[in-house]
């Protein structure tokens, strides 16, 4: 049978390849059968795409004022209009893409690797660090994000980097408490008992067996907060604690212009737009990972 | 040097409590035994017994908290390790004794393949090796416990194996550096009846092979049977019966031990309902005066209520008023 034949060709060559390839071919296999997922990729692709080239796509510089040329409408010289100042908004948006998904990434990753550190800690070694890290997170997560973070920025002084460490602290303990949970569960396998029977140290435990085990929960995580941590990143810009007045921050830029909705509305439509359309992408990707990454869902 | 006769790993007085919400629940209440070199030990009793206490003992490898060994010593060597150092455990661990499981499917960490577990296992004591030279190692462990085509498996994942596959790489985990003591803790419960006794004709194997002694425990009698010299039948937390299993399928000196023989079916004799044993093991720590089993012997004696009896007897010991004062005395057989 020639299907059959088909089959023992590709798992001889799976068996060849090296077994990340192998995995990660595995996961695109699921993950491409997922059509809104492949689109939220599609969408943060270009958006990192014009984020990366910006300096070349961009038809003007975000400072380039004209104020002859204040709010101009939506035109073959200014795609999404002009703002107050006579800036082109295209321009100011793709730059705006540089300053949004360096927050969304960076705060995520910082929240990632101290809320893993964390939750290791709380999980594997339990007892009164267990305690202490776990009220610790039970704290934070006490306070409404939006406060606690403008509350951190109001400490440190507004700017967008400060806004950024706001997030990253704000969102360790999602991530803590998701690490500890997965690490409660992963101690008690038995290939830990297994690997301790055979004299493995606490920390190969926990790089060797533990981590790798915790990892795709904390990628979906991961993924479904950089949408978050852009909207807060945006929240704070348009309250004033984040991004300063000339960087093109997205939020920022809403709030600027709220003043003109009624008469120039392309002034917060297409900032607003570029907002809903990374946040949207990026949660359309969070759900296909976990589709994809969630071993249940294998067959 | 140690001699053949002396025993490699002594365990004296075991007592091994869990210290829960209710109390102190001893799980093993002072068990003695001792395994010589090349020596194959069963550790038999029902579920709950205490069997796979007494091997997470020994490893220290008890959940902690709650468990806890609250008295006696274990000897490897001569040396106490009952309240060792976790740095010093850990020495011992793989290299010296290793353990191999009941559940073959949970044993290995999924997310890595065969080659890359065993090859850890192997660097794991021995860590100035070359990587040709590991791989080369743990392509020559997976021929020697039966696996074919080791050089491929290597790359294999562990859900790409059979049960029977993965307790074969698990042994060959725990061979991987020689150790001296290998406790099996139901290895083959989990398997079915063909691949069970290809894995322990592959255990008996090695134990000739490379004279490590061997732990078995098991609540199977036919097991015990086919691989060990010597038997300890555990009841409730305490030694019932010890000796050389022939000695004690002939002549059990304890009704439990005679109890479970009976209920092991028999091929060739009459078809008739398989004996049982009424009851079930006591909560641990319910009975505190008088013989643990008398609530379910048949030939419960008034002074078995109150008395607790004593391990007594040479080589072949039993703890029962009713063979001690008899002497040995034929029961059905």
């Amino acid at each position: 049978m020639p299907q059959t034949a088909q089959v023992h060709a590709e798992t001889r060559a799976a068996k060849e390849r090296s077994p990340f390839v192998n995995a990660i071919s595995e996961f695109w296999k699921s993950y491409r059968k997922n059509k809104p997922a492949l689109f939220g990729t599609g969408i943060i692709l270009v958006f990192i795409l014009l984020a990366i080239f910006a300096n070349f796509i961009a038809p003007q510089g975000i400072n380039d004022q004209n104020i002859t040329n204040k709010l101009q409408a939506p035109s073959a010289a200014h795609w999404f209009g002009t703002d107050d100042f006579g800036r082109d908004i295209f321009s100011r948006i793709l730059f705006g893409a540089r300053l949004s998904l360096r927050v969304g990434f960076l705060a995520v990753i910082g929240s990632i690797v101290v809320g893993t550190l964390l939750g290791i800690l709380a999980g594997y070694f339990g007892k009164v660090l267990d305690v202490v890290i776990s009220r610790l997170f039970d704290i934070l997560l006490a306070f409404p994000s939006i406060l606690l973070s403008i509350a951190i920025v109001a400490i440190l002084g507004p700017s967008l980097n400060n806004a950024l460490v706001a997030i990253a602290i704000v969102n360790v303990p999602v991530f803590g408490r998701l690490v500890r949970s997965r690490v409660l569960t992963v101690k008690e396998e038995e290939y830990v008992v297994a690997a301790r029977s055979i004299g493995m140290g606490d920390m190969r435990i926990i790089f060797h067996h533990i981590l790798p085990n915790s990892i795709a929960p904390i990628i979906v995580q991961g993924t479904l907060n950089i949408a978050t941590a852009i909207l807060d990143a945006a929240g704070l810009g348009f309250l004033g604690m984040g991004a300063e007045a000339p960087l093109p921050e997205w939020g920022k830029m809403l709030s600027d212009s709220r003043e003109y909705i009624q008469n120039a509305p392309w002034t917060v439509l297409f900032p607003g737009l570029a907002i809903v359309l990374v946040v949207v992408g990026f949660n359309l990707i969070g759900d296909g990972l976990r589709d994809a990454l969630d071993p249940r869902m294998k067959n | 040097m140690l001699k053949m006769s002396d025993p490699v790993l002594k365990v004296e007085g075991l007592k091994t409590s869990f210290f829960t919400d209710d109390g102190e629940v001893p799980a093993v209440g002072g068990i003695d035994f001792e395994v010589k070199e090349g020596e194959i030990l069963g550790i038999v009793g029902e579920s709950g017994c205490g069997k796979s206490v007494t091997s997470l003992s020994i490893m220290g490898l008890l959940p902690s908290p709650p468990g806890k060994i609250v008295g006696g010593h274990i000897y490897y060597q001569g040396e106490d390790i009952s309240h060792a150092k976790e740095s010093k455990m850990r020495k011992l661990r793989g290299n010296e004794i290793a353990m191999i499981f009941q559940e073959p499917m949970t044993s290995l960490n999924p997310v890595f393949t065969i080659g890359e577990q065993l090859e850890e296992a192997i660097k794991l004591h021995n860590q100035r090796l070359p990587k040709k030279e590991i791989e080369n190692r743990s392509v020559e462990l997976l021929k020697r416990v039966g696996l074919p085509r080791a050089k491929e498996l290597l790359k294999e994942y562990p859900h790409e194996l059979s049960g029977g596959m993965r307790q074969r790489v698990m042994i060959a985990i725990a061979m991987s550096c020689n150790p001296k003591v290998l406790i099996a803790d139901e290895p083959t419960t989990a398997l079915d009846v063909t691949i069970q006794a290809q894995i322990l004709d592959l255990m008996i194997k090695l134990n000739k092979e490379t004279n490590t002694a061997i732990i078995m425990i098991t609540h199977d009698l036919g097991v015990v049977a086919q691989m060990c010299q010597r038997v300890v039948v555990m009841y409730a937390g305490k030694i019932v019966e010890e000796g050389p299993v022939k000695d004690i399928f002939n002549h059990p000196k304890h009704p439990y031990t005679e109890g479970l023989i009976q209920s092991i079916p028999d091929l060739h004799g009459k078809k008739e309902r398989l004996y049982t044993i009424k009851g079930s093991v006591p909560k641990p720590g319910s009975i505190t005066k008088g013989c643990l089993f008398a609530p379910r012997c048949e030939f419960v004696m008034d002074k078995c209520r109150v008395n607790t009896p004593e391990l007594s007897g040479g080589e072949h010991k039993s703890r029962c008023f009713l063979h001690q004062e008899q002497g040995r005395k034929e029961v059905r057989t």
